[in-house]
């Protein structure tokens, strides 16, 4: 389902790789942790998988389609495939739950009638019945990841990728919601989740693949987040510095939508 | 994208960045009247010079009673003096492509119809405007042969081209015409800016929105519509009002209080007014289209 030939990135400004001739596969249905420290390279797997960002050399593949030869016109039809969810659920403060959820196939214009049928579904199958009318700022952190969940998977889509998906909930709740995610899973979803939550890759045993500076150190099937031999090392920070994304301190997630002075 | 979902979305849009939506239609506005001033100017002359070019170019004054010019030596023309110059008016056919002759009377006819609603009726009777030929030329620009060849022929008091007349009067026009369309294209270029501003005012006010719109798999058709429908509906708000007051000055400035003089059957009306909108509407059409799309393409991230 998603394919890293050879892949290496470094960005514009990046003075090291961030990732660096990283190969892997990622069967149909699969449900695989990415796990390393901060910096290791997880989000830049995840946003080459979606085209967000694109390879400085090698290839990524999802279903078969070189996104390197995929024209930046097809990109749109390629994320409708994919599901994402992130640290911080990135909501619209002003639309409820349910209009949250139905945002997500109004821009891809799908006819009302089908949005009222889907985002109910989709709200009881991440157990929010009932709350479709409720703001976000109503809601608990991990009712907010559940939203965002359902606005991830409403479309169907064949892959769901989660970065960090529990970083901000306490270990009870992200436990639900790895549970979820283990669901969703079950109904054919492959998933791609990044994670340096030690516990819940643990309790569920997964295949795990292990990233450091950019590099696959480990790929296991049912794996631990630390293999049996090694030392446990320190617990990784609860965020991280270089994510420039999901940073809340630092300016809105959203800013680098929009270019220069805004 | 469903055009109830694009319909909410452009007017939250437009609600949300209100003074900057109304910035743009009166921009827009004043730009789009002066140069729809600049375009009527234009086309005032034209119909000026189509009423004059088809009518007469050359008149050739002939001498009356009491004619003060030295030519005519205080005698009326004589008949034999009239038909020379009418015999050699017809030898310089084809440039001159019809000659007729206006009596004192006719001349006197036309004069009181021209200025029937005006003081001067009263004041000139027959006699007081000469008898003419009237002479229309094929090249109206060649007037000067006509003019060289008549101006001291016995019988004859005065050539008069209108070309010269109207020369003086199309170039007030053309200067008019000019300093409306600078102006204009000044404001034009305000608008644009201002255009361009409110596209980056709206996709930052709406960065959150066009995040989830990427990431769950918008297509860019989809993303930028409604900035782009935003843009026109507040410019072609701004050319309707532009319109609006071409029309109204046309209509009341104009053909109130000018009618009756002279250009009577010259002058512009609201039909030319309609007949530069949709040009002006085009035109601002596609100035917010490119503008908006140019601007979108090159602030918002895809
Ligand atoms: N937009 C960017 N520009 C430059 N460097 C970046 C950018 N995003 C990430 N990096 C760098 O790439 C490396 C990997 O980052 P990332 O994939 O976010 O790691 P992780 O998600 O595992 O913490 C880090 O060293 C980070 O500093
Ligand atoms: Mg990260």
């Amino acid at each position: 389902m998603i394919r890293f030939e050879n892949v290496t990135k470094t960005y514009p400004r990046g003075t090291r790789p961030a990732l660096e001739d990283v190969s892997l596969e990622i069967e149909r249905g699969q449900f695989v942790f990415l796990v390393g420290p901060s910096g290791s390279g997880k989000s830049t797997v995840l946003r080459l998988v979606i085209r967000e960002e694109p390879t400085t050399s090698g290839s990524v593949l999802v279903a078969g389609h070189d996104l390197g030869l995929l024209p930046p016109r097809k990109v749109p039809r390629l994320r409708r495939q994919i599901g994402t969810v992130f640290q911080d659920f990135r909501l619209l403060p002003n639309k409820t739950v349910a209009q949250n959820v139905a945002f997500a196939l109004q821009v891809l214009g799908k006819p009302n009638r089908l949005i009222r049928t889907l985002v109910p579904e989709t709200l009881a199958v991440v157990g929010l019945e009932g709350k479709g009318r409720r703001m976000p700022h109503e809601l608990s952190g991990g009712e907010q990841q559940r939203v965002a969940i359902a606005r991830a998977v409403v479309n169907k889509p064949a892959v769901l990728l989660a970065d960090e998906p529990t970083g901000n909930l306490d270990p009870a709740t992200s436990l639900d919601i790895v549970r979820l995610l283990a669901t969703i899973n079950a109904s054919g979803t492959t998933v791609l989740m990044a994670t340096h939550d030690n516990v819940i890759v643990d309790e569920f045993r997964r295949r795990v693949v292990e990233l450091a500076d950019g590099r696959v150190v480990r790929d296991e099937a049912q794996g631990l987040y630390v293999p049996k031999e090694a030392p446990v090392p320190a617990p990784a920070p609860e965020r991280d510095p270089d994510d420039l994304w999901s940073d809340p301190d630092n300016g809105d997630w959203a800013d680098e939508i929009v270019r220069g002075e805004g | 994208m469903r055009l109830r979902f694009l319909a909410g979305d452009v007017w939250v849009g437009l609600r949300r960045n209100l003074s900057m939506a109304v910035s743009v239609v009166l921009v827009t506005m004043v730009s789009l009247y002066l140069l729809g001033l600049g375009l009527l100017a234009q086309r005032q002359a034209d119909a000026m010079k189509g009423y004059w070019y088809d009518r007469v170019q050359v008149s050739v004054f002939l001498c009356s009673r009491g004619s003060l010019q030295p030519n005519c030596g205080g005698m009326p023309v004589t008949e034999d003096q009239k038909a020379t110059i009418k015999s050699q008016l017809e030898e310089m056919k084809p440039l001159v492509k019809q000659v007729f002759f206006e009596s004192e009377e006719e001349a006197f006819q036309r004069f009181s119809e021209q200025f029937k609603n005006t003081p001067l009726v009263g004041n000139i009777s027959v006699g007081d405007i000469p008898s003419s030929y009237r002479v229309q030329l094929s090249d109206p620009t060649r007037y000067e042969v006509v003019v060289s060849a008549f101006q001291n022929a016995p019988g004859v008091a005065s050539v008069q081209d209108q070309e010269k007349v109207l020369k003086k009067f199309f170039t007030v026009i053309n200067y008019v015409t000019l300093f409306a369309v600078i102006v204009a294209g000044l404001m034009v270029l305000c608008a644009t800016l201002l255009m361009a501003t409110t596209i980056r005012q709206a996709a930052f006010s709406r960065r959150r929105e066009i995040g989830i719109m990427r990431l769950v798999g918008a297509s860019n058709f989809a993303i930028r519509t409604p900035f782009i429908v935003e843009v026109l509906i507040a410019a072609l708000a701004g050319a309707a009002l532009a319109i609006g007051m071409l029309w109204a000055t046309v209509h009341f400035i104009f053909n109130r209080y000018l009618t009756n003089i002279v250009l009577n059957q010259a002058l512009i009306s609201a039909n030319d007014v309609w007949a530069i909108a949709p040009y002006l509407a085009g035109g601002v059409v596609a100035l917010a289209v490119v503008t908006s799309t140019v601007t979108l393409w090159r602030y918002l991230r895809v």
